[in-house]
């Protein structure tokens, strides 16, 4: 029965040491411990967190990167095309005129190739008029020998100028 | 660290003035050759539950080994309050004579130590000491009816006590040296080991139970309390000199503790806690006249649950380990061990999970008590 029943001297002393011990060890004990481990969780917390920001900054910065990277290579692209573009367009207006250079030289060619034809044709018919009047006139002069001739001569003369 | 100096100085001083420099062995001396004969038959026969019982229970001397008539016991100081102060080791009882009285209504024999020297006129009888009226103590119902003086004596358990005490100041300062020394870092040592079972009662214990805006003001309460109880009860389990006495297992003991848990509860209970006990909001006034004793019960009711589940939980631990033991001397035979000791070891090894458990669970409710004591109104 007295198992179960309290003792005073036992609990008399169990309040002394508990009450001092509760006194010495918040004092000298829990306040320092818990002081640094807190203070060691609030550090880890905040270096945590700034990792993270670090990190997200980060990730934030190569976005940009990424992203500046990216409009750089348009523009190149835009540049190299329009370039591209310059080029061909250059290169085919070059062949242009100079086709249209060459047709121009072949054409004024042709036109003088065509008046110096002219030329030579009008001159050698100039000259054959020239032979043919003296020989016309040889053939003449032989021929009006007699009158007859003449008047044979003259008609055929009509005749062919009739021809023509 | 000084405190820890003057701790230890203090114990020492008290332990050289009060107790004899020889451990003294005891001789039982019997008033008549026919009684002591009968004393002798009568403890010749291994008593289990007389067995079990004194080391469940608080003594005035700590036995180191042998048996009970040629054993090496430490005989503790006693300290009376009986019209003034009387101090004096009790290896005066233990070495007084040992009387064999009657009961006198059942007849039954009952044998009591008298006391000589300075503990003349009291008798310590089951380690309780009385004062002798007429020389003699009375019995009734094997009940003995003198009156007993207020002892304060440093018993088995209150040199437990010290022991533990000043075993826990020395670990904490340790710990709380090296965080002073170092900072905030990561923790080396004794810290390492210690820090985890200081978070689970500041995190897990208080600020789960009590909140985050309140909890600050308990926490070296409970982990006084979860360090106290844990540690004594370790201390239990160990069966020679720095531990071996069922301090956490004594209901003087967990009565204070779960004292120390109303007081508080009571304390910083606020509007919130008294209204819901006196007039708790939404239950009707009919209703209320049976549920306010309730109520008022209840802050009762849980710090009792709170000191019998410490006592008996500890108490229980230590008497199954002790009746496995038994087994051997009840058989008489060495071939008992085989089963008695085994299970003894599991029951041990169930007991260190027990400790912390019982360590955990009275922190944690009383946590939970405080934390209802200080609960804000939420409607």
């Amino acid at each position: 029965m007295d198992l179960i029943l309290p003792d005073y001297g036992l609990l008399f002393w169990t309040a002394l040491v508990f009450c001092l011990l509760l006194f010495l060890l918040a004092k000298f004990a829990w306040k320092p411990i818990l002081n640094a481990v807190n203070a060691r969780g609030q550090k880890i917390h905040e270096a945590l967190e700034l990792a993270d920001k670090t990190r997200a900054e980060m990730l934030m910065l190569q976005a940009e990167n990424e992203k500046i990277l990216k409009e750089a290579r348009a523009e190149r692209d835009a540049i190299m095309n329009d370039a591209k573009e310059t080029a061909t367009g250059m290169v085919e207006a070059a062949k242009n005129k100079a086709k249209e250079e060459a047709n121009k030289i072949v054409e004024s060619a042709k036109a003088i190739i065509a008046s110096e034809k002219d030329a030579a044709i009008r001159d050698l018919k100039n000259q054959l008029a020239g032979f043919s009047l003296d020989i016309a006139e040889k053939i003449v002069r032989t021929e009006l020998t007699s009158d007859s001739k003449q008047k044979e001569l003259a008609e055929k003369l009509a005749d062919d100028i009739n021809m023509n | 660290m000084t405190f820890a100096k003057l701790f230890t100085q203090v114990v020492f001083i008290l332990f050289l003035v009060l107790i004899p420099s020889k451990f003294s062995a005891q001789k039982a001396t019997s008033i008549n050759a026919k009684q002591a004969t009968a004393v002798d038959a009568v403890e010749e026969e291994f008593d289990v539950n007389e067995m079990i019982m004194h080391h469940v229970k608080d003594a005035h001397e700590w036995h180191l080994w042998g048996s009970e008539h040629e054993g090496v016991s430490l005989h503790l100081p006693v300290i009376l309050y009986d019209n003034g102060f009387q101090v004096f080791n009790a290896s005066h009882f233990y070495h007084g004579l040992k009387v064999v009285d009657k009961d006198e209504k059942t007849g039954e024999k009952l044998s009591y130590l008298l006391g000589e020297g300075p503990a003349e006129g009291y008798a310590l009888f089951h380690e309780k000491i009385y004062r002798l009226s007429q020389g003699k103590m009375h019995f009734e119902d094997g009940h003995p009816h003198n009156a007993m003086p207020l002892d304060l004596s440093i018993t088995k358990n209150v040199t437990s006590l010290f022991i533990g005490a000043f075993l826990l100041i020395l670990i904490m300062f340790s710990m709380a040296r090296f965080y002073k020394k170092n900072g905030a870092i990561a923790p080396k040592g004794i810290a390492k080991f210690l820090e985890p079972l200081v978070l689970l009662v500041q995190d897990d214990i208080a600020i789960a139970n009590i909140g985050e805006h309140k909890y600050r003001k308990y926490v070296p309460y409970l982990l006084t309390a979860f360090f106290f109880i844990l540690l004594n009860n370790l201390l239990g389990m160990v069966p020679i000199l720095p531990g071996g006495a069922n301090l956490t297992g004594n209901i003087s003991v967990t009565l204070f503790l779960a004292l120390f848990t109303l007081l508080i509860t009571v304390f910083s209970g606020n509007k919130n806690y008294w209204r819901h006990i006196f007039a708790t909001p939404g239950v009707p006034i009919p209703i209320l006249i049976i549920m306010v004793p309730i109520e008022i019960i209840g802050i009762f009711t849980k710090p009792i649950a709170l000191m019998i589940r410490l006592f008996a939980n500890v108490t229980a631990g230590h008497i199954i380990i002790l009746a496995l033991i038994s087994l051997i001397f009840i058989n008489k035979s060495i071939a008992w061990s085989a089963l008695s000791v085994p299970m003894a070891l599991f029951i041990s090894i169930l007991e260190l999970l027990v400790a912390f458990l019982q360590a955990y669970l009275f922190t944690m409710l009383s946590a939970l008590f405080i934390g209802a004591a200080v609960e804000e109104a939420h409607h």
